[in-house]
């Protein structure tokens, strides 16, 4: 087998992460995707591949991704793709779809408005629809029993918790450990914010990284995995989908300088960055992370597109982004990116 | 042509008019919830995995026998709900519950009507409350509730 082609980020852009946008999911994303286009200076019509991650769920209609084309354009017809998970997922499909070799680049994008419905009621629907989703067991609750896990094992305490959350929602004056619970063990602090916004990011193989892009984040690895859904069937206090994903993709190869790890709840970043073996040395979400805004199956992808603009910016050489999707940490992706050597 | 203050309105009900078959493990599962019992089942490593799955986690091989368990049980981790969801089992505060029950190797997932949150920690033994009227579903577990209270 030959060796597997370079794939690189070149460039990453976001929308503002607001508390609700009144622009429409084309709007949102034709916001994200210019940006991208224009930083890496690629004309619409050159992009080879197209795939975006979404929830139809957040919009309440099917088939929602598709209007969200117009942001792109799809005449004359263009290779596109969909995955209804966070865009680092879809991320991934293109990375694979450059290692094909027929096309030198792809646009990934990713938009979520999850303000437009209560999402406590919402994300109950990615539940198993016979032992949970009846319950209507909500996703702070299901995190709540996850801390609580955590709580119990003696490896954290809500004071760590709520160094988390004053480090990632940069609080004035720090999160109180007095303030009342939300599901107890989890106060506001907490637990993630509403967010609206879209991201996108344009990858390109080899020589054509080089020429749209001064200094790529060549991705060096790149692995999702997935644990039982059925959340007494795992040790909730361990990620060892992240633990396995983050051996593949070849995080411990090197050090790792910066890491943005997608942890909507406080005590889910401890957990992730103790998956990945990170030592006290890396940096973990000078952005923020999902902490700070969390627009849903977006924070994913803006993770790793954070962790890309550190090297883009001449800010680290070796960078880690990694996503999550489900309940209580049910499916993790890691990559790792690096500046060319 | 309506005035403006007369907006128009239909109804819009979206309803699926079939019925689907549980499966031959979850469908069993549901059917002791309604006789009143609970069951689990057995992985070919000799776990035995309740509420039941058709396939072991750990591996993917499809799981066996059914094994009776017991409707008592320990909480191995919590979670106190302050204020209710409508669609939650509860209308009171109550805990949510990941709860082993005896015979079991795995922990299911329900609400614990334990009153007020200290009553509750985990290693708190617990008992199924059922419901009075049961129907083949997971609410046919109605809640737990304390072995001592």
């Amino acid at each position: 087998m030959s060796a597997r082609r370079e794939v690189a980020i070149v460039s990453y852009a976001q929308t503002s992460f607001a508390p609700h946008t009144k622009l429409n999911d084309a709007e949102l994303v034709m916001e994200a995707v210019t940006a991208a286009l224009e930083r890496a200076q690629l004309p619409r019509k050159q992009i080879g591949f197209c795939v975006s991650g979404s929830s139809d769920y957040l919009t309440g209609m099917p088939f929602s991704f598709v209007g969200a084309l117009d942001a792109v354009g799809a005449w004359p017809p263009i290779q596109e793709s969909h995955v209804e998970m966070d865009g680092a997922w879809a991320l991934y499909e293109a990375w694979v779809r450059l290692l094909h070799g027929d096309i030198d680049t792809a646009l990934v994008y990713a938009f979520g408005r999850s303000s437009l419905g209560d999402l406590q009621d919402v994300l109950v629907a990615q539940l198993d629809p016979y032992y949970l989703a009846p319950l209507g067991v909500d996703p702070n609750s299901l995190a709540a029993l996850q801390a609580r896990a955590l709580l119990d094992t003696g490896r954290a305490s809500e004071r760590d918790f709520a160094e988390v959350a004053t480090r990632c929602k940069r609080t004035a004056g720090g999160a109180p450990l007095d303030a009342p619970y939300v599901v107890s063990p989890l106060r506001a602090h907490d637990c993630p914010p509403v967010n609206d916004g879209a991201a996108a990011i344009v990858l390109a193989a080899g020589d054509r990284a080089r020429a749209l892009c001064k200094r790529p984040a060549w991705i060096r690895g790149i692995d999702h995995r997935i644990e039982a859904h059925s959340l007494g069937a795992r040790d909730l206090t361990r990620s060892s989908s992240t633990t396995l994903a983050a051996v593949e993709a070849g995080v411990h190869t090197a050090p790792i300088e910066i890491a943005e790890l997608h942890a909507p709840y406080s005590h889910q970043e401890l957990i992730v960055k103790e998956a990945l073996q990170l030592g006290d040395g890396v940096r973990i979400n000078p952005s923020g992370g999902a902490l700070a805004a969390n627009p849903l199956m977006v924070a994913g992808l803006a993770r790793i597109g954070e962790a890309a603009q550190q090297i883009l910016d001449d800010n680290a050489r070796r960078t880690l982004g990694h996503a999550t999707s489900g309940p209580c940490l049910q499916q993790n992706l890691v990559c790792v990116m690096e500046a060319s050597s | 042509m309506a005035a403006d203050d007369e907006t128009l309105t239909a109804p819009y009900l979206l309803t699926y008019d079939y019925r689907r078959s549980c499966g031959p493990v979850i469908g069993r599962f549901l059917a002791g919830l309604r006789a009143g019992r609970i069951e689990g089942v057995r992985t070919a490593g000799g776990r035995v995995i309740v509420p039941p799955v058709e396939y072991d986690p750990d591996n993917g091989e499809p799981t066996g026998d059914f094994v009776a368990v017991s409707s008592t049980g320990t909480v191995v981790s919590w979670a106190w709900v302050v204020e209710p969801r409508p669609n939650h089992p509860l209308a009171r505060p109550f805990a949510w519950a990941l709860i082993k029950l005896d015979g079991a190797d795995t922990a299911m997932l329900h609400a614990v009507d334990a009153g007020r949150p200290s009553r509750i920690k985990t290693g708190a033994r617990v008992k199924a409350r059922f419901a009075a009227e049961r129907s083949g579903h997971i609410r046919d577990l109605a809640c737990f509730e304390l072995e001592d209270a």
